[in-house]
């Protein structure tokens, strides 16, 4: 029983660890890419269809597309590190952007009208503004991150989706719940959490 | 560089006959698209002066403001500002050195008064204590106690508290010139009424140019050293207070009507008016 409750707590971890990296990953290339596409409206459209068309690819298929590819394919975890990164930019550089765009335009105005710089305008204003919406988009992209890492146990990525697939195999419920409460336990908890931390955030 | 000097030295000249030219706008037009907005705009303001841009929605006077602080690129003419060319000012500087208030304050809701208020300075890096200082003085003279206002957040003001800091704001790092884009028209009459003897009170201890817009008649009257009728991007008539009331283009007189067709007050306003240019006189 000791045994069985060690490796449920390895492994949540191991999926704690995956997920973190790749929202991680995945924010720090959404964000600084979300602020790049409000000042070009042109390229806007174009990069959130590439994100939106990732986002359709079912997450099996997506790990099976990346297995045979040179550098960032293969067995293990940066493979699924890499496809969970994919599925995370969506959300997050949607929220961004809505929450860069939906500054009130009169505060903007006044803020260019007292004469602060662009990027004063950005760190000072804009980005403290956006700051809800941003962490929204992570919580949105945390919590599904956490259920298809479950998936990345296919690749050998370890993670609660070890006891799943393991539990499907041998046709033992007992093992697939071993994976799949943690897991649910881990997403509401990253809601309620990430959800706190938004509303201590928010600015106004 | 040197008509640079020349013009700056004529401006000083002109300065020991009359109070300085602060802002004078010449042949200016602008095009957003293909209409034209704004044709042919001669304009000076000298030091102590309020102009008031009077005119119906959409005949250019947001725009004209807005060349003046260059958020809009006109499309001909010149403007200067302190004998300086607004196109060889750097936007940012130039910027610092307006006051800019609109009409829902356009305050940063994540600050609080004394940090909207402080704004300015502190991009001009002035010293803390000195930013504190100066907020502290701009509230009271706009009538919000700093102990009790200076904590508080946009959200937690009234319309007119907001449109008081928005004042304080643009009146922080001491510019020359201060532009108002219809501040109080989103105000109750009282309050309106309230801000715009406290505005008059206030320029008349700070000294302050000002170019103001409004569609109000009663605004122009009560405020105005000069009114600037503009119709349709050009300007129909520059008068002072007195000379406006008698007026004879159409659109002043239609602006006049609007005046006649109220109840009590706008007779008020109108003896204000002129009993203040009679002061003044």
């Amino acid at each position: 029983m000791n045994a069985r409750l060690a490796e449920i707590l390895s492994l949540t971890l191991e999926h704690l660890w995956l997920v973190l990296i790749a929202i991680g990953v995945a924010a720090l290339v959404a964000i600084p890419g979300a602020v790049a596409l409000t000042r070009r409206a042109g390229l806007r459209s174009a990069m959130l269809g590439l994100a939106s068309v990732l986002q359709t690819i079912p997450s099996l298929a997506l790990f099976g597309f990346l297995l045979p590819l040179p550098f960032i394919g293969g067995i293990g975890r940066h493979t699924a590190i890499i496809a969970l990164c994919l599925y995370a930019l969506l959300p997050i550089l949607r929220n961004t952007l809505v929450g860069i765009l939906g500054v009130d335009p009169a505060v903007r105005e006044s803020a260019v009208a007292m004469g602060m710089t662009p990027s004063q305008i950005l760190w000072q204003v804009e980005l403290p503004l956006a700051v809800p919406a941003i962490l929204a988009g992570l919580r949105i992209a945390t919590v599904a991150t956490i259920g298809t890492a479950t998936v990345a146990a296919a690749i050998g990525a370890g993670g609660l989706g070890v006891f799943i697939f393991r539990g499907i195999a041998t046709v033992d419920t007992a093992t697939v719940l071993a994976g799949a409460v943690p897991a649910a336990v881990l997403a509401l908890a990253a809601d309620g959490g990430l959800e706190w931390i938004e509303k201590r955030l928010s600015p106004a | 560089m040197i008509i640079f000097t020349l013009s700056e030295r004529s401006a000083a000249c002109h300065n020991n006959l009359m109070s300085a030219t602060v802002l004078e706008i010449r042949d200016l037009s602008c095009r957003i698209g293909e209409r034209w907005v704004l044709r042919s705009i001669e304009l000076e303001a000298r030091e102590g002066e309020t102009i008031v841009l009077l005119g119906r929605s959409g005949c250019g006077k947001t725009t004209l403001l807005k060349c003046v602080n260059r958020l809009v690129q006109p499309a001909g003419g010149e403007i200067r500002i302190q004998g300086r060319l607004s196109s060889d000012w750097d936007p940012i500087q130039l910027r610092r050195r307006i006051g800019y208030v609109i009409q829902d304050g356009g305050l940063f809701p994540h600050w609080t008064v004394a940090a909207n208020v402080g704004l300015v300075p502190r991009l001009d890096h002035w010293p803390p204590e000195q930013v504190e200082a100066r907020v502290r003085q701009l509230l009271e003279r706009v009538g919000l106690p700093p102990a009790e206002f200076a904590h508080r957040y946009p959200r937690q003001l009234s319309g007119g508290q907001k449109q008081r800091v928005g004042i304080a704001r643009a009146l922080a790092a001491d510019p020359p010139l201060l532009l108002l884009d219809e501040p109080f028209a989103a105000l109750d009459p009282i309050t309106r009424y309230e801000l715009q003897m406290q505005f008059a009170e206030l320029r008349a201890g700070v000294g302050k140019t000002a170019l103001f817009v409004t569609h109000d008649v009663r605004e122009a009257l009560l405020l105005a050293t000069r009114i600037v009728l503009l119709k349709d991007g050009m300007i129909e008539l520059m008068a002072s207070p007195s000379e406006f009331l008698e007026a004879r283009t159409s659109e002043a007189r239609a602006f006049l009507a609007s005046l006649n067709s109220g109840d009590k007050a706008p007779a008020d306003t109108a003896e204000l008016g002129q009993s203040r240019v009679g002061q003044a006189e």
